[in-house]
């Protein structure tokens, strides 16, 4: 097995819901991630799934540094950051960084591209020399498959998989160790998203990167991540690799959310076994008791209300899923 | 369901002239485009579409081919300026709409047509309960009363199988959650009984778990009512799961029509089959995507001869130039704007 470059323990991130202007009371908590463990080892894509408000985006901007977390450890190249001080955080930040899902959002409309990918180098000076910086900005955009010769254009004069390709360029400027990319294709069109793929792809063959990969998009997951984690209010429930979430899982819930995938395929038409799953995810603010999945599963027993699923090997199931009654069923049938 | 005033299957009486044997839907070389100050945009550029009773339709396309402004067109809600339909015809049961005035299609509009659009938060209005504004159609169109009209509107929000309706009828759209909103929108598009209806991406906005209930809500609706269904959308999974007939766009054209198992199978124009290509499946683990490259044209400054010429791997010096590629004749129902679709194939 590589190195370890990123681990999470027991990282837990509570937003307060407070009361009161002036004297502001908390009277609750959204529990966004609550207890996630996760290991990233150098030269893999660890992908991330799960429905809107289950946590994924909130992991993100832990992993980088945007948010604190309440409890719990980030380990990056072996130093708990919880520990350093601002400037060896800051040194840090240069080997994880971080792709965003829109972009045209994500990119100052009133800055050149130059500028854009060039910023990491201003706020890390020792990096590159100035009067380098140019050129590694138009090494940069030729890296991405863009032109260098757009260098003083605009963000508006590019369509959006340009502008993620330079969301990419502008998140390898400082040659990281490791990548977040959250939901990095949701935004493109279909024919673009392939083109930015087999871009991340190629940069990670190039460059060793490890990749935390987060996407709602299961499909996308399943083609570029070699361990999956699947997430489900603020917990990770099942986690695997590739195959062994595709093609054995055991959670109820990785079921369910893997049947409910559209497959581009009519002759399965009516011959999928597909769960419909009842109802929407609870509140964040008021998780369920033991299993968070149980309101909504068909599986649900007593145990499950008052006892909470371990993330643990289970003799039903090859990897660790948190659910008492973890079962094969083999939702999607894999072709070759 | 008891009612009076609605017929339980839609009148076509209420359009002037309507014939109940012809086709439900006839879009005919449909031409539209958007006079901005950056030129003239092209949108759509002489789109046929054809639609059955209890038949589901999928336009598919990517951003920007023209599949919304179409759905426009059909359902009359255009704005013009800047947008203006400049030839063809969509005939309901054999009546033009583009030549109803504006009355006779306000009527229409709702009763015999009817749409659901991506997001249900903007779709609704936020100042008005999800109640008041299903119960309005009820009164504009049936002319039913107030305390009628709310029990109607409970009716529907029963039929789209909202948990305790009746609370919930006073609730605003902001207090429903993506799904939830998105079953209001099609419990309001479905009231007045219109015997089509046109979903534009109507679960895109949605987590799959949530999808796959609206898709199949969506079909035992339809199948209850014998509806004819338009699904406009980017995703060829929905797709594959649903439609009966594509239609698939490319800058304001449709490229390739076929029924659904047909263009899977053996897609016969090169983006159809680049787009099939380029999608990573949840069934396979794949080796690297093959790529479309370049971009969709931009709509002012459609490239001449095959709009697609520029992206395609077929291309030969006869797709550069004018014309457009006709509409070949590949099968029974089956149609390809592309010069070498037999080479698409692999019949050549």
């Amino acid at each position: 097995m590589p190195e370890v470059v990123l681990e999470t323990r027991n990282l837990v991130k509570h937003f307060p819901i407070t009361r009161g202007i002036v004297f502001q009371s908390k009277v609750g908590a959204v529990h966004a991630v609550d207890g996630v463990n996760l290991t990233l080892h150098k030269g893999e894509t660890l992908g991330v799934v799960g429905e809107s408000g289950c946590g994924k985006s909130t992991l993100a901007k832990l992993l980088v540094g945007l948010e604190r977390p309440t409890s719990g450890q980030i380990i990056v190249n072996g130093v708990d950051t919880s520990t350093l001080t601002g400037e060896q955080m800051r040194r840090s930040r240069r080997d994880i960084q971080m792709v965003l899902q829109d972009p045209y959002t994500s990119l100052n409309p009133r800055m050149t591209v130059g500028d854009i990918i060039g910023e990491p180098f201003e706020v890390h000076p020792d990096v590159v020399p100035k009067a380098e910086r140019r050129a590694r900005v138009r090494e940069m955009l030729d890296l991405v498959g863009l032109n260098p010769d757009h260098i003083n254009r605009y963000p508006h004069q590019f369509s959006g998989g340009q502008r993620q390709r330079i969301g990419i360029a502008r998140a390898i400027a400082l040659k990281p160790k490791i990548i977040v990319c959250d939901e990095p294709v949701s935004a493109l069109d279909v024919s673009i998203q392939a083109q930015v793929i087999n871009l991340l792809e190629q940069l990670q063959s190039e460059f060793g990167l490890s990749y935390i990969f987060i996407a709602h998009d299961l499909s996308v997951v399943r083609h570029i991540a070699d361990r999956v984690a699947v997430m489900y209010l603020g917990k990770v429930v099942e986690f695997g690799g590739d195959t062994e979430i595709y093609d054995r899982p055991t959670h109820p819930y990785t079921q369910a959310l893997l049947s409910a995938v559209p497959v581009p395929d009519p002759t399965l038409r009516g011959h999928r076994d597909q769960i419909v799953l009842e109802g929407d995810v609870p509140s964040p603010a008021d998780p369920p008791s033991g299993c968070r999945f149980r309101t909504r599963c068909w599986k649900a027993q007593e145990i499950c209300a008052t006892e909470e699923p371990a993330l643990v090997e289970r003799p039903t199931s090859d990897h660790p899923s948190a659910c008492h009654f973890a079962a094969l069923r083999d939702v999607v049938h894999s072709v070759e | 369901m008891a009612n009076t005033t609605i017929p339980s299957q839609p009148g076509v009486d209420l359009v002037p002239g309507a014939d109940p044997t012809a086709q439900l839907l006839a879009v005919r070389n449909l031409h539209v485009e958007f006079r901005t100050t950056a030129g003239v945009a092209h949108a759509v550029n002489g789109v046929d579409l054809t639609l059955d009773a209890g038949e589901t339709l999928a336009v598919l396309g990517e951003s920007g081919c023209g599949k919304s402004v179409t759905a426009q067109a059909i359902m009359g809600i255009l704005d013009t300026p800047p947008g203006y339909i400049t030839q063809g015809e969509v005939r309901y049961r054999g009546v033009d709409l583009l030549k109803l005035n504006e009355d006779d299609r306000r009527r229409v509009r709702g009763r015999q047509i009817a749409m659901i659009f991506q997001d249900a938060l903007s779709a609704l209005n936020p100042v008005f309960s999800v109640g008041f504004q299903l119960a309005e159609q009820f009164r504009v169109h049936a002319g039913l009363s107030r305390a009628e009209a709310k029990k109607r509107a409970i009716e529907q929000l029963d039929l789209v199988k909202i948990p305790a309706a009746k609370q919930r009828i006073n609730d605003y759209p902001h207090q429903f959650s993506g799904g939830m909103r998105q079953r209001v929108m099609i419990a309001m598009a479905l009231s007045l009984n219109p015997d089509i209806l046109i979903a534009d991406e109507p679960t895109t906005a949605l987590d799959v778990t949530v999808q796959a209930q609206i898709m199949r809500l969506l079909a035992e609706l339809q199948a209850e009512r014998n509806m004819g269904l338009i699904l406009i959308t980017h995703d060829m999974g929905v797709v594959a799961d649903v439609a009966d007939r594509i239609s698939v766009m490319y800058a304001g054209r449709v490229v390739e029509e076929a029924p659904v198992h047909d263009i899977y199978a053996s897609p016969s124009h090169p983006y159809t089959k680049a787009l099939l290509e380029s999608i990573p499946r949840l069934d396979r683990k794949g080796q690297e995507l093959s790529v479309i490259r370049g971009l969709p044209p931009s709509l002012t400054n459609i490239p001449a001869g095959c709009a697609f010429h520029p992206r395609c791997r077929y291309v030969q010096d006869v797709c550069r130039t004018d014309p457009t590629p006709p509409e070949y004749q590949v099968d029974q129902g089956r149609h390809s704007r592309c010069h070498f679709w037999k080479e698409v194939l692999g019949r050549a």
